[in-house]
């Protein structure tokens, strides 16, 4: 079966452009956030540290994909040309 | 006002009493203060006076000595949590300063700190015995002002919370920094015709919920323990229990008492681990119950603010930057709701180039916790009212002004997430349609009146929630959620459940189970009980249906996919269009298979956000300060309005807290670092006296997120209220206000200066 490579859009939060050297975003291959990740931290050394603690997401950040906040957290599925952004992990009252 | 949606459906949409209602006003519903148990003892707890202080000693013996007395605690019998962060449902927790804020160990972080607890024969002798513990304070300076925090000489309140450029802890109370930016926002505001640039301070304020903290705590030598506890979710109170205790979740059962009000209050744990450890102690239940001076002093209020926002827009009217500047109180310990506050503060716009700026800041005062929309309502009094100033210089009307802005599917929001199918410009058009903005300003004899308007936005949230339907052998059925029921969500699911099943909202039973008796729910709160259990018992309701199908298959003896089910009646299509209601197929059960029940536990995505436009007309006394509230009209996309009486209960009640976080409330504290009106004589909540009825216009736009389209409603209405009340007060006066309070001697000295 062919591997087909997902790639996705992925928004920088600006507090970590720093590490892609000011880009605001930049296009990921990973079928999965935490692959995602992988790939971001393949371009940007760093990158991985600031937003996965103890093996799952730092808990004030939250990731949307395609406009929906995930609700698997590193393992949600990213679709083809999907796109992703990091941002706080919210509740309410 | 009715609901303006063409409704499918016949239960959603209509009006029924609710289950709960009898209970409640004759005085049967069981409160946690009204538990009562065999060999009950009562706790009390000593609080700190000092806002910072090394606690350098604690003696208790005089206090143990004291007949009635059965056990005193301090924090050296509790375990001593480690630092680092834990997953609690889907947001993270610090579980040492969990901990550490229901019971100080080393020092204290602000007036009302617990430092001891006792457990005794009665409620009198637990308040002496709290005079004989002698704690010996090395007193430090305070502070309590997020500008004061911010410098660097400030006192230090957790010492190495920060981390330096070499990784090394770092002196600081900055927690938290949250910043969203894109665009060009020099060239933004480059190209403006007209530039507005403001500060902001806001107080501190409290939810004040009506019923105070309480729990009644019973563990047993088998090692289980019950809570009875008014909480805003069971299973969250059970998890920070466990977690300031270090013990299994499993060990502890929490049962949910009725709730005199939340509003995000109810979600951090205070009295639920010193009553079990209490319990524990002395072999005995334990009950407690704070003051309204415990609870104004040393529960979670929202954060005082101080907010910088400048915006500039172009001769039509379009926005071409932004950028706001925020600093949250986070209280002792950090987690103030500035990263909500980033979220929403101008997201209601679509603007090209923005920067945004957030700080969570420690002070001298008791950690914040969530109130209804947390974050949201002191950041939008600044932008609104900017917004209202840009549309003024421009002469531009101001819900005009917001229409060319507004957001829409597909604008981006300043956090980046695009929006699905939302209804903010809906809430602008209707609001310019309403009997009330079209109406002409009422006049008031030596008053000057004005008219103001403001947006707000709120995320909403998802997160999990669990449900079974199981079916009565009269054809009636019973719903059971893990949801504690603050703004009539029992009845909501029975209506969900009661649509599926083509019942009467009266023939479903809720019930609000412990945790356990029903699969893990997370809290009441973030406006999604209506839209995540919602969707659990629908989900719920279905699969009941597609049993019952079955089962009529079976009576029928054909394949289930030739049964039809529609208002109460199954249908075979197999055979000469027999049917047979749910009712008659109920009493079949114990001879098809037996009983029916129906479960579903979800994480659901397509949470859907929520906007809300308000008018208001006040009348001012120019003399005196004093603001009233002439008319206020409360707009708000509410995707399908479950019950529509509910929903404008949320809307009103939501409107009623932001009045009073506009006009008078506010936390007073002494130079000595002490709440100066803890009580509600002197921290000065509106009462029905102070407002007239707020009227409410629901637009519905559904969520396509949902199974029938709902939307949380119950946090967006307090977001506009503060800024609606300035913008009408400028209206009235010609005075911009910026600080909140907008209090009588707040405003007059701003009228006089104004007046030279």
């Amino acid at each position: 079966m062919a591997i087909v490579a997902t790639v996705a859009t992925v928004f920088i939060p600006s507090l970590l452009r720093k590490l892609t050297g000011g880009k605001d975003r930049t296009t990921a291959c990973g079928a999965t956030v935490r692959e995602i990740i992988e790939d971001l931290e393949r371009q940007f050394p760093g990158f991985r540290d600031r937003v996965i603690e103890n093996g799952d997401l730092t808990g004030s950040i939250a990731i949307s994909v395609n406009g929906e906040i995930s609700t698997e957290g590193l393992h949600e599925t990213v679709p083809d040309e999907s796109e992703i952004h990091f941002v706080p992990a919210i509740g309410g009252g | 006002m009715a609901a303006q949606q063409e409704h499918k459906f016949k239960v959603i949409g209509t009006r029924p009493i609710r289950h709960d209602g009898a209970d409640k006003v004759t005085g049967r519903a069981q409160y946690g203060a009204d538990i009562d148990l065999a060999g009950l003892l009562h706790g009390k707890t000593l609080r700190s006076p000092h806002a910072h202080a090394n606690i350098k000693s604690i003696d208790t013996s005089a206090a143990e000595a004291l007949p009635g007395v059965k056990s005193v605690l301090t924090a050296q019998d509790f375990p001593n949590i480690g630092p680092g962060m834990a997953a609690m449902g889907e947001l993270p927790v610090n579980p040492q300063h969990m901990s550490l804020n229901c019971i100080a160990r080393d020092k204290v972080l602000y007036d009302g700190h617990v430092v001891a607890a006792v457990a005794a024969t009665s409620p009198h002798i637990a308040e002496e015995a709290l005079k004989l513990i002698k704690v010996d304070y090395e007193v430090l300076p305070h502070v309590q002002n997020v500008m004061d925090a911010m410098n660097d000489d400030a006192p230090i309140l957790l010492p190495g919370l920060g981390k330096g450029d070499d990784g090394e802890p770092k002196d600081t109370n900055v927690a938290n920094h949250v910043q969203f930016e894109r665009g060009d926002i020099a060239a933004g505001f480059a190209a403006a015709e007209v530039v507005v640039e403001r500060e902001f301070d806001t107080s501190m304020v409290h939810q004040g919920y009506i019923e105070p903290h309480n729990s009644v705590a019973q563990y047993s030598s088998d090692g289980q323990s019950t809570i009875w506890v008014s909480t805003q979710g069971a299973f969250t109170a059970r998890d920070q229990t466990a977690m300031v205790l270090d013990m299994p979740a499993s060990k502890i059962k929490v049962i949910p008492a009725e709730i005199g009000g939340g509003f995000g209050g109810k979600i951090p744990v205070y009295f639920e681990p010193i009553s079990l450890m209490l319990s524990k102690k002395t072999g005995k239940p334990v009950k407690m119950v704070m003051s309204r001076a415990e609870v104004l002093k040393a529960t979670g209020p929202t954060p005082g603010s101080h907010i910088k926002v400048k915006m500039g827009a172009d001769k039509d009217g379009k926005i071409t930057a932004a950028e706001v500047w925020m600093a949250y109180e986070a209280g002792g310990f950090p987690g103030s709701p500035v990263g909500a506050g980033c979220m929403t503060v101008i997201t209601p716009y679509d603007i090209e180039n923005l920067k945004i700026d957030g700080y969570d800041v420690l002070v001298n005062k008791p950690k914040t916790a969530a109130y209804r929309a947390p974050g949201s309502t002191n950041a939008s009094m600044g932008s609104e009212t900017v917004i209202d100033e840009l549309a003024e210089k421009l002469g531009i009307d101001s819900l005009e002004f917001r229409r060319i802005n507004g957001a829409k599917e597909g604008t981006a929001q300043p956090a980046g997430p695009k929006f699905g199918q939302i209804g903010y410009l809906e809430t602008v058009e209707a609001a310019k349609t309403s009997d009330h903005f079209k109406s002409e300003l009422p006049q008031v004899e030596g008053r000057r009146v004005g008219r103001g308007v403001a947006s707000g936005f709120w995320f909403n949230a998802g997160f999990q929630s669990s449900a079974t339907v199981a079916i009565n052998s009269d054809g009636t059925a019973n719903v059971v959620t893990g949801s504690t029921d603050i703004g009539g969500t029992r009845t909501s699911c029975a209506m969900i459940a009661a649509e599926v099943l083509g019942l009467t909202a009266e023939e479903v039973h809720p019930v609000v189970a412990d945790t356990e008796s029903i699969g893990h729910t997370d809290m009441t709160g973030g406006s999604r009980v209506t839209f995540a259990t919602g969707t659990a018992v629908y989900e719920a309701a279905q699969d009941v249906l597609s049993q019952l199908k079955e089962r009529a298959a079976k009576s029928w003896k054909v394949e289930a996919d030739k049964v039809t089910f529609q208002d109460g009646v199954f249908t075979c299509t197999a055979n000469g269009n027999e049917s047979m209601t749910l009712k008659e197929l109920s009493g079949k059960l114990p001879r098809t298979g037996g009983p029916v029940t129906g479960r579903a536990s979800v994480n659901p995505r397509g949470v859907g956000p929520a906007f809300a436009t308000h008018v208001v007309d006040v009348a001012v006394d120019e003399e005196t300060g004093k603001v009233d509230i002439l008319r206020y009209t409360a707009v708000q996309d509410v995707g399908t309005a479950i019950h529509p009486s509910y929903v404008e209960g949320q809307m009103q009640g939501g409107v009623a807290q932001g009045i009073g976080w506009a006009l008078n409330e506010e936390y007073v504290y002494g130079d000595d670092g002490r709440m100066q009106n803890a009580g509600f004589l002197d921290y000065r909540m509106p009462t029905c006296l102070d407002l007239p009825m707020i009227e409410t216009v629901l637009v519905e736009v559904p969520n396509p997120g949902h199974p029938v389209g709902v939307r949380g409603v119950g946090e967006v209405p307090i977001i506009p209220p503060p800024a609606a009340i300035a913008n009408a007060i400028y209206s009235a006066t010609g005075v911009r206000m910026a600080d909140l309070p907008m209090s009588p001697p707040r405003l007059c000295k701003a009228i006089l200066e104004k007046n030279g």
